[in-house]
């Protein structure tokens, strides 16, 4: 099979999984006391963070290979990946905002990882904009190499920001440095969820990669 | 002095550079004519290392220290003036401080830019810059130079004052490679021509005698050919 | 290393003295300074919130503002007659190149903010003579990572159509952490808090701007490259 094909293959897969997590979140996981149903977009929501945030890590990745490698086709997955990337801050971002209402009566607040989040959807937006901007292809590879290096490395300083900062955000409940404090049900079907994503992240980034390729 | 090797370089799908090779010695000055888009300009900035070429190999011997470049840009800094802007350039060269006030009053008078000396760059006229830049790229005393058409803008004055001083420099020992797209300019400085044609030397070899008519003849055939 | 160091400051000084004869980018970022420390003065309600709270923010939002201005000049005069490819041509190493552009930013952007602070003390009647040496810490802090990555990403959007838009579109994610850390430290400081207490954000602001230094020293040879 071809790249195209595979992608398009891997992607409706993970569709049809995505969709057996919601009726698995939906039907079968506990709900939580305190939140009552709207906690289940979490299992949506926090997902699509860690792909965004795979999506980012594998731009930087990507620009580090090219400029070493000089080798174009690490440009064009870097490329890739950054489109991806920006779908799913985008989902993160109107999901946070579906779950907070209910829950804070908010649509949006100005806390740290929602406003981090907004800061990595700006960073795959002038990544975007700045390859754009740019005609010549060896030109346009350099550019995003070193913009795509400079955010990853920046995603640990935003992420160490919000441990020090204030923040109304629920602290994090997987990723600290004791065990995780979900009771099984629902931290299964959130690491079934975060698999379902990186399957669709990986679907995604081949069918972009392989659009890319035949241009 | 300088010499390129199967140099070959593109630019996404455009291929600039396609098998270049020639070698330069002390004293000689290689003039290549080519219309626009043959990839001259391209070659002259391999080998000053400002690309790095796809394949092959090019340099200068001695390194930027040894070289210095005419453009149709003057790379001067509008807001200092004459003085400022030799002086500046000169000491990224290393150039020592007593040197560089003699050479640049020298190169001023040899230019005739003496009332211009204190006044900015920007307010000299494209001639008057070119000649600043002229004077610019000789302050370091490269022993090589590149020109990328470097009598565009100068009126004829000018130009036979720039012909003069390329020829006493060649006399003096340095290499040269020249570009443009005008026979007229460029023929009596040579001892070396090319055409050049698609990122190639469509011929290269000594002038041998021949006169701007001949050489003219000779391009015109070149190019209309193939 | 004291080449490399020569160089960068021979760079720097360039800069500046460019600077200073055009006046431009300083004369803007200080309108603009002034404009913003009014608006935010006009649209407070000073009984809704009392100025201590909101000052942090303020002062900051103005620094980080005038920054992004600054930071669009430093390539601009190397545009104009092409003077960028001097500089890839002399043989200086590209770090020099960068390091004194860095330099004459910072040296500009101190200076802008000198100038800010005395203007914000002054519209908004706020105590900084106590932690006048801290908060001088605080913006240098701030200021020299931040500064490193525009320096850097200036470098690329100069040549790219819609520079000015671009670049702080670009810069925005890498202001945030910063900005926070620098807000909170003047909180604590504004609010008379130990200088012990805000140890980590101080640390946090050092780790950045060594990291992104270091960084931006390193792949700024990718971007004047071909």
């Amino acid at each position: 099979m071809t790249q195209a094909p595979r992608g398009r293959w891997t992607t409706a897969v993970a569709l049809l999984l995505l969709a057996g997590v919601y009726v698995r979140a939906l039907a079968f996981t506990p709900t939580e006391i305190a939140q009552g149903p709207a906690q289940k977009i979490f299992y949506l929501h926090v997902p699509a963070a860690w792909s965004a945030m795979l999506s980012m890590a594998l731009v930087g990745l990507g620009g580090i290979l090219f400029l070493f490698l000089k080798d174009e086709r690490y440009d064009r997955f870097a490329a890739a990946s950054a489109e991806v990337g920006t779908v799913f801050s985008l989902v993160m971002l109107t999901t946070g905002p579906l779950w907070a209402k209910p829950i804070w009566g908010t649509w949006w607040t100005w806390d740290a990882r929602l406003t981090l989040t907004l800061m990595m959807f700006f960073l795959f937006i002038g990544y975007q904009l700045l390859r754009g901007a740019v005609a010549d292809p060896g030109l346009r590879a350099r550019y995003s190499a070193v913009v795509g290096i400079c955010g990853l490395v920046l995603l640990p300083f935003i992420h160490l920001s919000v441990y020090l900062f204030r923040t109304l955000h629920p602290r994090p409940i997987v990723l600290k440095p004791s065990a995780p404090s979900l009771p099984p049900e629902m931290l299964i079907t959130l690491l079934v969820s975060f698999a379902v994503f990186t399957l669709l992240y990986i679907g995604f980034v081949v069918q972009r990669y392989a659009i890319g390729e035949s241009r | 002095m300088l010499w390129a090797r199967d140099l070959a370089h593109s630019f996404g799908a455009v291929q600039a550079l396609d098998g270049i090779t020639f070698s330069l010695d002390r004293g000689q000055t290689l003039v290549i004519f080519g219309p626009n888009g043959a990839g001259k300009t391209t070659l002259l900035r391999v080998i000053a290392g400002l690309i790095r070429p796809r394949q092959g190999s090019a340099g200068v011997d001695g390194g930027r220290r040894a070289l210095g470049w005419i453009g149709h840009q003057s790379q001067l800094y509008g807001q200092l003036t004459v003085n400022e802007n030799l002086r500046f350039w000169a000491s990224l060269y290393d150039v020592p401080s007593p040197v560089v006030r003699q050479r640049a009053a020298q190169l001023i008078g040899r230019l005739g830019l003496e009332r211009q000396a204190a006044q900015p760059v920007r307010t000299l006229s494209r001639g008057q810059a070119q000649r600043v830049a002229i004077a610019r790229a000789l302050m370091h005393d490269p022993a090589v130079l590149l020109l990328d058409e470097p009598f565009t803008g100068l009126d004829r004055l000018a130009a036979e004052e720039l012909r003069g001083l390329l020829a006493e420099l060649a006399a003096a020992g340095r290499a040269s490679v020249l570009v443009t797209h005008s026979v007229e300019a460029g023929t009596e400085l040579a001892t070396e021509i090319a055409f050049m044609r698609s990122g190639r030397f469509a011929a290269l070899g000594p002038r041998a005698g021949r006169d701007a008519t001949a050489l003219g003849a000779e391009y015109r055939r070149i190019m209309a050919g193939e | 290393m004291s080449d490399l160091l020569r160089h960068a400051w021979l760079v720097a000084r360039k800069d500046l003295q460019v600077e200073v004869r055009s006046r431009t980018a300083f004369t803007l970022a200080l309108v603009f300074t002034a404009l913003v420390l009014v608006v935010f003065e006009y649209g407070r309600d000073p009984t809704a919130v009392p100025t201590l709270d909101l000052a942090p923010s303020i002062l900051w939002v103005t620094f980080s503002f005038a920054a992004v201005l600054a930071l669009n000049r430093a390539f601009q005069a190397e545009l104009e007659n092409d003077a960028l490819e001097g500089l890839l041509l002399a043989p200086i190493s590209r770090h020099s190149l960068f390091w004194g552009k860095l330099a004459a930013n910072l040296a500009f952007v101190a200076l802008v903010q000198v100038i800010g602070l005395v203007l914000f003390v002054l519209f908004f009647n706020v105590p900084v003579w106590r932690v006048l040496g801290p908060l001088g810490a605080t913006m240098a802090l701030a200021s020299l990572g931040f500064i490193a990555v525009g320096t850097l990403f200036s470098a690329m959007v100069v040549r790219t159509r819609f520079a000015e838009l671009m670049l702080p579109v670009l810069l925005l994610p890498f202001l945030l952490p910063p900005l926070i850390a620098a807000v909170t430290i003047t909180t604590q400081l504004l609010g008379g808090r130990p200088l012990s207490e805000v140890g980590g954000w101080l640390r946090l602001l050092a780790a950045y701007d060594l990291t992104f230094v270091t960084l931006a020293t390193l792949l700024f040879p990718a971007t004047v490259t071909e």
